[in-house]
């Protein structure tokens, strides 16, 4: 669906600065490319998001890590930081909540505006796609600041990859707003986006291409997969999909007897009454 | 010596735009600092200790701070001279919506926050309107496409104006507005004046008569259904 975009394609470097007590960061560049997906981990308050947040400002050494972001090798033109519509990034923020005044299409309305006017076609689109992360069902009429903080975390996602619509995707935690977060993850994929994703979730940790480890707020180590870890990725898996299994009983308002396998025996809804 | 008027609501981000425009200024660019606001106000004290410049004070009291920052404009401009300051930074208090303190010659920055409401910059049009830059403060607290609807809320106002996106508690961004501080020309010789048009305020409850309604009072007033106010008196 935002696979027939026409952007042009982005190499972005991250040149790196000092981490809390002002020593050098453990790498010198990280050069992120199409098709690319990094995931970023580290305790809370190790500097993740400082991170992607100096990605989604091109910095150039004026925040707090000193850090340098260059697209195609130089510093980005200025329309690319100060425009919206030139920006080649979208960014998810972990911000569960949305304080503008407007309903969510007006919202999106005046995203449109900002990002590429004369799209007006895409609300529906963009409401249909939010509501397939999301168990509650989001409209076009809802007050942006009415929206809970899993309706906000998947509006915003569906509203990056298609009003947005750009090479560079980053996202701060989107595990953590009760989303489906599978579901997210093939909708990103498959373009020939560079996906950024800061996580606590083992699976998505790990199935990256590249895993940044952030300690200090500061970049420790990049540690890039070498096989090694498939299986420890296919048992994830498994467990994985166990536990959702097991999550959506629980939501759904089922009552468990005895261990997980008779947890996972259960058929949704079974000895519940709900709706 | 270049001149500096700052402007926006109370609790903007004001003070911290100004502190990260002082620590980023050119060695050469010696500031002073002005603040004017109604009743309360530590910048100046704040100020003086951070970076050791000469600050001073003005409340206005039972006058509008922009009308006061107007009235004091010109001493503080031979403050600063005198002192061989070649910078004057004031601070409005911004608590005047109708009035601007933009004058010709000065660099005018309006300071609005980005958690401010959507509608803000529609309510406060003719401090943006009248400004040269708009900073938009505390874009860490938001979502990407928060500030961007928030951004194209204040072009709706202000079709063309430079607008600076910043968490000026860190300076993020602000290498946009030091450019444009950098590009501004020093006062040239030619008389300050007002950018705007003061607004009428002349009636009778600016003079002290507290009764309610038009029919007790003179000079502009207005009635519920008229859509203009008029003027009554001689
Ligand atoms: N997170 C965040 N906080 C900010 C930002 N800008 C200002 N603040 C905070 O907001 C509060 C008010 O900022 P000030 O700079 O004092 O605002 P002001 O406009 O000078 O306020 P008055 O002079 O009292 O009208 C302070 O606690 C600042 O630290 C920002 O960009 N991000
Ligand atoms: N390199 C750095 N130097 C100084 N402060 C930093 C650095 N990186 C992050 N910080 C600060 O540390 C705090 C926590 O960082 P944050 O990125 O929010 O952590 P996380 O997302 O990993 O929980 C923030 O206030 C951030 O500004
Ligand atoms: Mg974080
Ligand atoms: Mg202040
Ligand atoms: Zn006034
Ligand atoms: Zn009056």
């Amino acid at each position: 669906m935002t696979q027939k975009s026409t952007i042009p394609e982005f190499t972005l470097t991250i040149q790196s600065g000092k981490n809390r007590f002002g020593e050098k960061e453990g790498f010198d560049c990280i050069v992120i490319r199409p098709g690319d997906t990094l995931s970023i981990v580290g305790p809370t308050g190790s500097g993740k998001s400082a991170l992607i947040n100096d990605i989604e400002t091109l910095a150039q050494g004026d925040t707090v890590t000193g850090r340098y972001i260059l697209i195609n090798g130089e510093v980005p033109p200025e329309s690319f930081v100060r425009e919206p519509a030139f920006k080649p990034i979208a960014l998810i923020t972990q911000n569960t909540r949305c304080l503008a005044d407007l309903s969510v299409e007006e919202f999106l309305i005046m995203h449109i505006r900002a990002r590429r006017p004369g799209r007006e076609y895409l609300l529906a689109e963009t409401i249909n796609l939010a509501n397939t992360f999301t168990g509650e069902e989001i409209s076009l009429k809802s007050r942006m600041s009415g929206l809970s903080g899993g309706q906000t975390r998947a509006f915003m996602i569906a509203d990056a990859l298609i009003i947005g619509d750009t090479p560079i995707l980053l996202l701060d935690e989107i595990e953590n707003a009760g989303i489906f977060k599978n579901r997210v993850m093939q909708s990103i994929q498959g373009g020939n986006k560079a996906v950024v994703l800061v996580t606590h979730d083992p699976y998505l940790a790990l199935t990256a291409d590249r895993r940044i480890v952030m300690r200090y707020g500061g970049v420790s180590s990049i540690i890039e997969p070498t096989g090694q870890e498939q299986d420890l990725v296919e048992d994830l898996a498994l467990i994985d999909e166990r536990l959702n299994k097991i999550r959506e009983k629980i939501r759904l308002g089922t009552a468990f007897s005895s261990g997980s396998s008779e947890a996972l025996m259960i058929a949704v809804g079974q000895g519940v009454t709900y709706k | 010596m270049k001149l500096l008027i700052i402007a926006g609501p109370p609790s903007g981000g004001k003070t911290a735009v100004i502190r990260q425009i002082i620590k980023n200024l050119p060695e050469d660019a010696l500031p002073a600092f002005l603040k004017i606001d109604v009743v309360h106000a530590t910048e100046d004290v704040e100020l003086a200790e951070e970076f050791g410049i000469p600050v001073k004070k003005v409340y206005s009291g039972d006058v509008c701070p922009d009308h006061m920052g107007i009235l004091v404009l010109d001493d503080a401009l031979n403050w600063a001279k005198s002192l061989s300051r070649n910078t004057l930074i004031i601070e409005s208090a911004g608590l005047c919506l109708r009035c601007t303190p933009y004058t010709t010659g000065s660099l005018g920055i309006a300071v609005i926050s980005a958690i401010s409401g959507t509608n803000s910059p529609l309510k406060m049009a003719p401090l943006l309107a009248l400004a040269d830059v708009a900073v938009v403060t505390k874009t860490d607290l938001i979502s990407q496409a928060e500030k961007e609807v928030f951004r194209e809320s204040i072009r709706k106002v202000v079709p063309s104006i430079d607008i600076v996106e910043t968490n000026a508690v860190q300076g993020t961004g602000l290498r946009y507005l030091m450019r444009r501080i950098d590009n501004h020309p020093d006062m040239g010789s030619e008389p300050v004046v007002l950018r705007g048009s003061p607004p009428l305020g002349v009636c009778t409850i600016c003079i002290g008569k507290k009764e309610i309604g038009w029919k007790n009072h003179f000079g502009v007033i207005r009635p519920l259904d008229m859509p203009e106010p008029i003027y009554r008196g001689d």
